[in-house]
């Protein structure tokens, strides 16, 4: 493959990403209010368009057309950089996710490092937020986000390389072709020789709630507490891209839950079944959707934790359980495989 | 040690069991009201601005004109006028004037009234940015009605 094409490919991809990125957030949003309103028995956004799907682009127009405001006293380079380093790591995320057999923008060797390298950038990113803002409350949002992730990335981390191990390889496509075949190929269920698979699913499921600061784990945004965290100050578009960077890395904790547990694009039935069979990438859109509605479920079920009752739960259970699980999954690949 | 794993458990039985009850609650109707579009009639209890009954026998009010209802008003917000006619026995309502503004809604006019000629109306949509919108002529009110 020559220079020139390459480039047209990356353009091609980096629009696409762009894009991508973008309408998810918008239509997640949509999503997100209309799940709101049925868990709590409401309509939801209607009068904007038919069952009120206009209300992203009005809201986006809203957004953009606001007056950006930057407050007296601010740290003002680290205030505009903040929500640009929040939005482009996890556009660059979406670089290695492989939607489908052929659908990759780059087949990386170390596809899972690089994801898990740039989603803790997003940290830096609210923590800048947080510290440029000169307010309280933005300060102790962001302290509370730091200590958050760094609570949560331990144990999502061990249970990724606990994966790695059984997989034996840290590109994603790879990891993804381990589980072909049917659904009890999956990581996530015990068949397979893979006994501790749900234990596994459920940890590294809430360590990727956590780490994309979603509830019940949202403490750097709490309303009844600090405002509004780190993005009190942020009006209009730098308010809109962290809330864009938020659902982008939805999306993309939901498609690693897809690639690592779920069997990415492959079908969970045989492929001797005609049409269900056939593997594509509408079933990789179909398990992250699916688990992106998760999400919404649960955020709207469950209330807040407490701050040491969020950093319990990670140094007293979820550590302890993910370091077991990766020797005793060690130790069934060692004796059993 | 053992109420380690006991809490671990029974929090993740909550959990799911919290999960169960909002998955049935997704399934089920919508409970809000549209309100622009969808409304529900008033209680017969509320209490709107005062206005004129309609006899259905007679096709109009039945108010005497006694005045009772403007001497009880503790906010001086109801104007009675009535004349004496040829022909008609009593008095003949010509004006009834309420000044919403200022109104309490004690009830005092309504109980007040012997012939019960005034209730309190349904009337809940009444914002607005003008003064004169809460004067209410209720004669003509309840001619306009018929």
């Amino acid at each position: 493959m020559d220079v020139g094409v390459n480039l047209i490919q990356l353009a091609i991809y980096l629009g696409g990403f762009i894009g991508f990125a973008a309408l998810n957030a918008a239509y997640l949003v949509w999503v997100e209010r209309k799940g709101a309103a049925r868990f709590q028995k409401r309509v939801g956004p209607k009068e904007t368009g038919p069952f009120g799907l206009l209300q992203p682009p009005v809201d986006g127009i809203k957004l953009m057309t606001k007056q950006i405001n930057i407050p007296e006293g601010v740290d003002k380079p680290l205030f505009i950089l903040a929500p640009i380093i929040s939005m482009v790591p996890a556009i660059m995320c979406f670089v290695t996710v492989p939607y489908s057999n052929s659908i990759v923008a780059r087949d990386i060797n170390i596809g899972l490092l690089l994801i898990f390298a740039f989603a803790s950038v997003n940290i830096l990113a609210l923590m800048l937020a947080g510290w440029s803002s000169k307010n309280k409350y933005a300060v102790m949002s962001s302290a509370r986000v730091v200590s958050q992730n760094i609570a949560y990335e331990i144990p999502m981390l061990v249970i990724a390389i606990t994966i790695v191990m059984i997989s034996g390889s840290l590109n994603l496509r790879e990891i993804v072709d381990v589980q072909a075949g049917a659904f009890w190929n999956w990581n996530w269920l015990p068949f397979n020789g893979n006994f501790l698979g749900p234990i596994t699913f459920i940890l590294f499921y809430i360590c990727s709630l956590a780490e994309t600061n979603r509830a019940p784990f949202d403490l750097g945004e709490c309303e009844s507490e600090l405002v509004a965290g780190f993005h009190t100050e942020y009006g209009g578009m730098g308010f809109g891209l962290f809330f864009m960077a938020e659902y982008a890395n939805i999306v993309i904790g939901a498609s690693l839950v897809t690639i690592l547990f779920l069997g990415g694009w492959y079908s969970p039935l045989p492929e001797s079944i005609p049409f269900l069979g056939a593997s594509g990438i509408w079933w990789f859109f179909a398990k992250m959707y699916f688990l992106i509605w998760t999400v919404v479920w649960i955020r709207w079920t469950f209330p807040r934790m407490t701050v040491w009752g969020l950093l319990n739960l990670s140094w007293k259970i979820l550590i302890p359980f993910s370091l077991f699980n990766l020797l005793a999954s060690a130790g069934l690949l060692k004796f059993l495989g | 040690m053992a109420g380690y794993f006991k809490n671990i458990i029974d929090g993740t039985m909550s959990l799911i069991s919290g999960m169960i009850i909002t998955n049935k609650v997704c399934w089920q109707k919508d409970i809000t009201l549209q309100y622009p579009h969808q409304t529900i009639k008033m209680t017969p209890r509320y209490r709107g601005h005062i206005q004129l009954v309609k006899d259905p026998e007679t096709g109009t009010h039945s108010c005497i004109s006694c005045g009772m209802c403007q001497k009880g008003c503790p906010s001086g917000c109801i104007t009675v006028k009535g004349e004496k006619r040829e022909g008609v026995k009593g008095k003949v309502l010509v004006q009834y004037d309420l000044d919403f503004t200022t109104c309490s809604l004690c009830g005092q006019c309504v109980e007040n009234c012997r012939p019960g000629a005034i209730e309190f109306s349904l009337e809940y949509n009444l914002a607005s940015p003008r003064k004169e919108d809460y004067h209410f002529d209720l004669l003509k009110r309840v001619e306009e009605q018929k």
